[in-house]
C-alpha cells in the first residue's frame, strides 16, 4: 500500500474560485483550484466548507464534474431551503475562497481502462458524477459503447444539455436518452414519464452482456432504477448506486 | 419527509471515514454482525440528519455503526459490524 498517500489525513484545503457558469436557472458550475489537490478519479466527491463570520461552520458533498485530466469542478443545484447550496449557486463569485477536502470514494468510480459497456442512469444533479465519466470517456478517446439514461423534469432543468448533445452527435459509442417527467416540448422525441422497467428495458443492454452500471440520483429515483435493472435481470450487486440527500 | 426519503447509502459518509480512519472505506467489504450479508460499505443505508450518524444493513436493517461528534471528540460503535476487508489500492 502506498503508506503515507493511503494514511495521510484527509485535511480542508482552500480553493479559489477560478470560474462559475449557470447550466439552468438552479444549477451552476463552480471551477475550483486548490494548491494541494491530488487529482481525482471520475466519479469521486468532495466536501465543501463555508465558515460565517462568527465561526458557523456547514459542509455538504458535492460530486466533481470533470474528468480526472481536467480541472476541478463541481456542478452545485441550489435547494431553495438549504443551508449551503443557495450561496454556492447565487452568491459565489469568481476570485473567492472556499475550503474543500478529498477526493472522496472508491466504490461509485470508474476508470476508462476497464472494460464495458458503461451504462449510467441519472435523475436531476444525479447527472454530474456520470458526466465526469462521460467526458473522461471522451478524453481518452475510448470507444467503449455507453448509454446515458438522463431523468429531468422540464428540458430547461437538463444540466449540459448542449455538451451531451454535441458528445452524442459525434456517434462514438455514447449514446444519450433523456426522459422529461413534467413537461415534454411540442414535437419531444424523448421519453415522458418517470423511470420504470419498461423504460430500462428499452434502454438498457441485456444483463448478459454485464455492463458496468452506474445510478445515481434522489434515494426514490435510485431505488426505482436499481429495482428496475434487477427486475429485467440485473444482479443487485453489479448496479453501483449513490443517493443525494434533501439537505442542501 | 419520511425514512426512506431520509435513508443515503454509504457513500455519503466516505469523507466522515477516510477523516476518522485515514482510509477510503466506501469500497471496502463489511459483514453485518447479525444477518452476516457482505455489502461495500457504498451499499449500507445511512441516516446522517440525527444527531450522529447511524448506519444500517441494507438487508436486515439491523444498526451496524454508529458515529457520533462533539467539539473534540468523534464517539463509534461498531458492534453491529461483524469485519471490514479493505483491499489494497492498484
Amino acid at each position: 500500500m502506498a503508506g503515507a498517500a493511503v494514511l495521510g489525513r484527509l485535511t480542508w484545503l482552500a480553493a479559489d474560485v477560478i470560474g462559475a457558469a449557470a447550466e439552468t436557472p438552479r444549477v451552476r458550475t463552480l471551477r475550483l483550484h486548490a494548491d494541494e489537490w491530488p487529482g481525482h478519479r471520475a466519479g469521486q466527491h468532495l466536501d465543501v466548507r463555508l465558515t460565517a463570520e462568527d465561526g458557523y461552520q456547514a459542509f455538504r458533498s458535492y460530486s466533481i464534474a470533470t474528468a480526472p485530466d481536467d480541472e476541478l469542478a463541481i456542478t452545485v443545484e441550489r435547494l431553495d431551503d438549504g443551508e449551503v447550496s443557495p450561496y454556492l449557486v447565487d452568491e459565489l463569485r469568481e476570485g473567492d475562497r472556499i475550503e474543500v477536502r478529498g477526493p472522496i470514494g472508491g466504490y461509485f468510480v470508474w476508470d476508462a481502462s476497464e472494460r464495458g459497456p458503461l451504462l449510467l442512469i441519472g435523475g436531476g444533479s444525479g447527472v454530474v458524477p456520470l458526466m465526469a465519466m462521460i467526458r473522461h470517456r471522451a478524453g481518452t478517446g475510448s470507444s467503449i459503447p455507453a448509454r446515458l439514461l438522463y431523468s429531468s423534469r422540464t428540458l430547461e432543468d437538463v444540466i449540459y444539455r448542449g455538451e451531451l448533445d454535441e458528445l452524442a452527435a459525434r456517434q462514438d459509442g455514447f449514446e444519450l436518452f433523456h426522459t422529461l417527467t413534467r413537461s415534454q416540448p411540442e414535437g419531444w422525441a424523448g421519453y415522458g414519464r418517470r423511470i420504470d422497467a419498461e423504460m430500462l428495458r428499452e434502454v438498457a443492454w441485456p444483463a448478459a452482456d454485464e455492463p458496468q452500471v452506474f445510478v445515481c440520483g434522489s434515494t426514490r429515483f435510485v431505488d426505482t432504477a436499481a429495482d428496475g435493472l434487477v427486475a429485467i435481470g440485473y444482479e443487485p450487486q453489479s448496479v453501483k448506486t449513490e443517493r443525494f440527500g434533501a439537505t442542501g | 419527509m419520511s425514512s426512506e426519503d431520509r435513508r443515503l447509502d454509504g457513500n455519503a459518509i466516505g469523507g466522515l471515514l477516510l477523516e476518522l480512519f485515514g482510509l477510503e472505506l466506501t469500497a471496502a467489504m463489511s459483514i453485518c454482525r447479525s444477518c452476516g450479508s457482505e455489502e461495500q460499505v457504498a451499499r449500507l443505508h445511512v441516516y446522517a440528519d440525527a444527531p450522529g450518524v447511524v448506519v444500517r444493513c441494507c438487508h436486515c436493517e439491523r444498526v451496524m455503526m454508529r458515529i457520533v461528534r462533539a467539539p473534540g471528540r468523534t464517539w463509534l460503535d461498531l458492534s453491529g459490524t461483524g469485519s471490514l476487508e479493505l483491499r489494497e489500492l492498484d
